[in-house]
């Protein structure tokens, strides 16, 4: 298989911040996992070692923040090694190439890795095996790992992996032709539920996580930032700030060169001996702002911008057949405008991180998905080479995306070169709201024709968001291949007539990606105005769902001026299938008891499908709305086909939240702003789903599969807005076309 | 200077009385299993018990904490071997972890209250407590669990 143009494109504007190996990994990955042995007594691949008393070393290379990932994926590798499960110390990696991409985004640790982990184990197990077979003077064939021994059956002799470790050291790495990987039915722990590593320290608040770390002669900063996004520093009067107690110095943090990518906002820092201190000091600071050219951007002018954009002729990213002729040979046509506003990440764990920096070289502890991100984006600020930079990675607090973009462990290494010692930066969760990598505003349109029947024949939809190329790229205006190919130009609907149109928007904040990225707008946008059309046409909404979807069969997707990036893998191996969309679609239909739950009441359900990150979801929320037009939603059903997964306890679980990620956006995420600054601080203004208002129950119907591993952390999201609004439609009549559903009122 | 309890050890402390019980406990006592997660009292990830009940001590000031017996995540049971994790533990309530230790001390806190809470219990008394990852149907599932009530 050719690599796709889309992979090089979409790191096309990544380079600066990330090293150009990312992509090339899939191909380089197996010989590279082969690389020379550190510290263990044998470790042939980077990810393990084996000591000599037996104690396997499991090198875990991902962030975890919440996922199980760091526990679940070394698993696949001591699967396949045919280890005791029992015998395995974990080792948290810090950043360096040699792992590959470390970036814990875009739901992938699993399919990029899963043949590489799968490969390196299957590899040495055939070196203990070969080991033991020399040693013993029998044939190899004869020779059989099982459960950390290697075992001769016919003379009865074993030994330990332990004392082959040093044995196993000599033996030439096995070509891939030579590997016997394992059946699914010889599987261990995959497929298997095995609690994380983190569980019980979790229970026991003993994790360490960013906001925790602590390195001896360590000092706190509070940082003050512009409220407006590009502001300059004019002056600030720190006498007061200096008078607190516990307060050492005041330092000036530089502010960013556009682009901004992951360099601090700027701004200028209080230092103390404690957290509080620090906190307190900058609330004495007196700081002048320069205004800049965002002073005037305001969210309410801002989203009729989109709006007005939306409704003219824009960029086409995918065109095929006649929309137009379509229209007006149509019985009838319909429009809708849709729109979501800009969404905070709000990890419960605001950013946190302690650097250090000592003789030209910065050590960080940081709660970070990317540790490598951390030595880039530190080396570029401090002009440092990028391997003077060494990154802890600690536990994270919630990640969604914002913690791949590590501006705040660059804040504590420059601060950290200015004191002359280690800094702990700690974001208070106003900084954290106001500051964020805002997930993109995006304002839709979508028009569609249909024949008499109301069966669709032409689909035109035009979206206008600022990207997340503006992170990279400061005069980028258009959506790139990698959002355009979230659920845009991959519709997989089986209409003749079909443009999809992209129009330039500028952004006025940072605008970064957040769990399903810019699937959470399209799948809004695209899955409530086919309810539209369903309700226009009469149907049960599943019926006309599965007719819209069409045939069985694999799509191939070509976008204009563009490649499809579906996730930066193949069409070939990973096509767009409407048969597996289909399927989860009866499956969850069956689950949820559809065809016989009718509204009313105030109850109803509301369905929506969509594929993302490779996997195919659907799901059905059931929604209340009781007479003072309060909303609950008791019931959310998920199927999902996400191909191999490996715990299916931790799979639910990304469901699970999922849905009460997808219930915060449908009902009350929003960011707003005014004179350029933003207008929520915390959890009051920018609330999210507590208990009673998250859905009461979530049931996850996990398609069985032993097909290509596909993603799981992401794909949950984008059909729960889309269901939550259908429901409400089919409860109330009210078709809810903007985010948050709390601005509305539903009776 | 103020004396308190705080698992169980008498501690004293002569900063300033306004610094928020939390940042004494994780900056000075180095218990950080308490969290810092909003500052004003909005997310519950600070929680500890104070004399016995769940607060927020990112909105106890030392002055309110003082003469009072504290017991945060590390001192509720020597082992970790309380009914209510035991439960955490069997459900695998937590993903991220962060807001746990928090989740954990005010479940305790209403099953002494409430030995046999309903749902409406349950949500009355979570409710303040914000978990971003969506673990909140294992935990509700996790309390019955621990209070022997029917999920």
């Amino acid at each position: 298989m050719s690599a796709p143009v889309t992979r090089v494109r979409r790191r096309a504007f990544l380079q600066q911040i990330f090293s150009a190996g990312a992509f090339v990994l899939s191909a380089r990955l197996p010989r590279a996992a082969f690389a020379a042995a550190e510290q263990a007594a044998w470790s042939p691949s980077v990810y393990f070692g084996l000591e000599t008393d037996g104690t396997l070393i499991l090198v875990t290379h991902r962030s975890e923040m919440g996922t199980g990932i760091r526990s679940v994926l070394p698993l696949v590798l001591a699967d396949e090694l045919e280890a005791d499960s029992t015998r395995v110390r974990y080792e948290q990696a810090i950043g360096h190439t040699k792992y590959g991409s470390q970036n814990t985004d875009g739901s992938c640790s699993i399919r990029d890795f899963y043949d590489i982990m799968r490969t390196a184990g299957a590899s040495a197990r055939l070196m203990l095996e070969r080991a033991a077979a020399a040693q013993w003077g029998v044939p190899a064939g004869e020779c059989k790992a099982q459960l950390h021994q290697v075992v001769h059956a016919a003379s009865g002799r074993r030994a330990g992996y332990g004392e082959l470790a040093a044995l196993a050291k000599r033996q030439p790495v096995p070509k891939p032709g030579e590997l016997r990987l394992k059946t699914p039915d010889q599987f261990r722990y995959i497929g298997k539920e095995l609690p994380t590593i983190d569980r019980d320290d979790l229970c026991q608040g003993k994790g360490t996580f960013g906001m925790d770390a602590k390195v001896p002669g360590m000092v706190y900063a509070s940082i003050e930032r512009s409220p407006i996004y590009g502001a300059k520093l004019a002056r600030f009067d720190d006498s007061a700030a200096k008078a607190v107690k516990g307060v050492e110095t005041v330092a000036v943090v530089d502010p960013f060169k556009p682009p901004h990518v992951f360099q601090p906002l700027g701004g200028v820092a209080v230092i103390a001996n404690s957290t509080w201190a620090a906190m307190q000091g900058r609330r004495k600071l007196k700081v002048e702002w320069e205004n800049g050219p965002h002073a005037a951007f305001d969210s309410a002018a801002y989203k009729q911008s989109l709006f007005e954009a939306a409704r003219k002729p824009q960029k086409a990213v995918r065109n095929q057949g006649d929309v137009d002729r379509a229209f007006a040979a149509a019985a009838r046509t319909h429009e809708a405008e849709y729109y979501v506003p800009l969404l905070a990440h709000a990890p419960m764990e605001p950013p946190a991180a302690v650097a250090e920096f000592k003789d030209g070289k910065v050590t960080a502890w940081a709660a970070t998905q990317n540790p490598q991100a951390v030595q880039e984006a530190v080396s570029a600020s401090m002009g440092i080479p990028k391997e003077a930079v060494t990154c802890h990675v600690t536990l994270l607090g919630g990640g969604f995306g914002r913690k791949s973009k590590p501006d705040y462990v660059v804040e504590a290494a420059m601060l950290s070169k200015k004191v002359g010692k280690p800094v702990k930066v700690v974001w208070s969760r106003e900084e954290d709201i106001r500051f964020d990598f805002y997930h993109a505003v995006a304002g839709m349109y979508f028009k569609a024709g249909t024949d008499a029947k109301g069966k669709p024949t032409a689909w035109l939809q035009r979206s206008v968001f600022p990207t997340i190329g503006s992170t990279f790229d400061a005069s980028a205006e258009y959506g790139q291949e990698f959002e355009m190919g979230m659920g845009w130009v991959d519709l997989p609907f089986d209409i003749a007539n079909h443009r999809s149109e992209n129009g330039a928007a500028k952004n006025h904040v940072r605008i970064g990606w957040m769990r399903a990225v810019a699937n959470i707008y399209h799948a809004f946008g695209i899955h409530s105005f086919a309810d539209e059309l369903a309700h226009a046409a009469g149907r049960d909404r599943v019926e006309f769902l599965l007719d819209l979807i069409g045939p069985d069969r694999r799509i191939p997707i070509e976008p204009i001026g563009m490649g499809y990036w579906n996730n930066t893998k193949s069409q070939q191996d990973y096509p767009v299938d409407t048969g597996r969309l289909k399927r989860v679609i009866q499956l969850v239909a069956e689950k949820s008891n559809w065809a016989s739950k009718k509204p009313g009441g105030g109850r109803a359900l509301g369905i929506a499908a969509h594929r993302s990150f490779l996997s195919y979801v659907a799901a059905v929320a059931e929604v209340e709305v009781d007479k003072a037009g309060k909303l609950s939603i008791p019931r959310i059903d998920i199927a999902v086909d996400a191909g191999t997964t490996i715990n299916p306890d931790r799979v639910r679980a990304q469901f699970e939240g999922a849905a009460v990620f997808g219930a915060s956006i449908a009902l009350m995420g929003e960011i707003t702003a005014a004179g350029g600054r933003i207008q929520q601080s915390n959890f009051h203004d920018y609330p999210v789903a507590r208990m009673h208002e998250a859905p009461r129950e979530t049931h996850v119907h996990v398609v069985p599969s032993t097909g290509l591993p596909a993603g799981v952390g992401e794909p949950g999201v984008p059909p729960i807005m889309p269901a939550i609004a259908n429901a409400v439609f089919a409860a109330t009549g009210k078709r809810i076309r903007e985010l948050p559903l709390r601005k509305h009122k539903l009776v | 200077m103020i004396q308190l309890k705080v698992n169980g050890n008498t501690r004293q402390f002569d900063g300033d009385l306004e610094m928020p019980l939390l940042w004494f406990l994780r900056d000075d006592l180095s218990l950080t299993g308490t969290k810092f997660g909003c500052g004003q009292g909005l997310c519950g990830a600070c929680t500890v018990h104070i004399n016995g009940t769940a607060q927020r001590s990112c909105v106890t000031t030392m002055k309110a904490a003082a003469g009072k017996t504290i017991t945060t995540i590390e001192g509720l049971s020597p082992q970790g071997d309380h009914p209510v994790q035991q439960a955490w533990k069997s459900c695998n309530v937590p993903q991220c972890g962060y807001c746990q230790s928090g989740q954990i001390m005010q479940a305790v806190s209403l099953l002494k209250q409430k030995p046999k809470p309903t749902d409406r219990d349950i949500d009355q008394a979570m409710q303040g407590n914000i978990c971003r990852c969506g673990t909140y149907q294992r935990i509700r599932q996790a309390i019955k669990q621990a209070a022997g009530v029917k999920a």
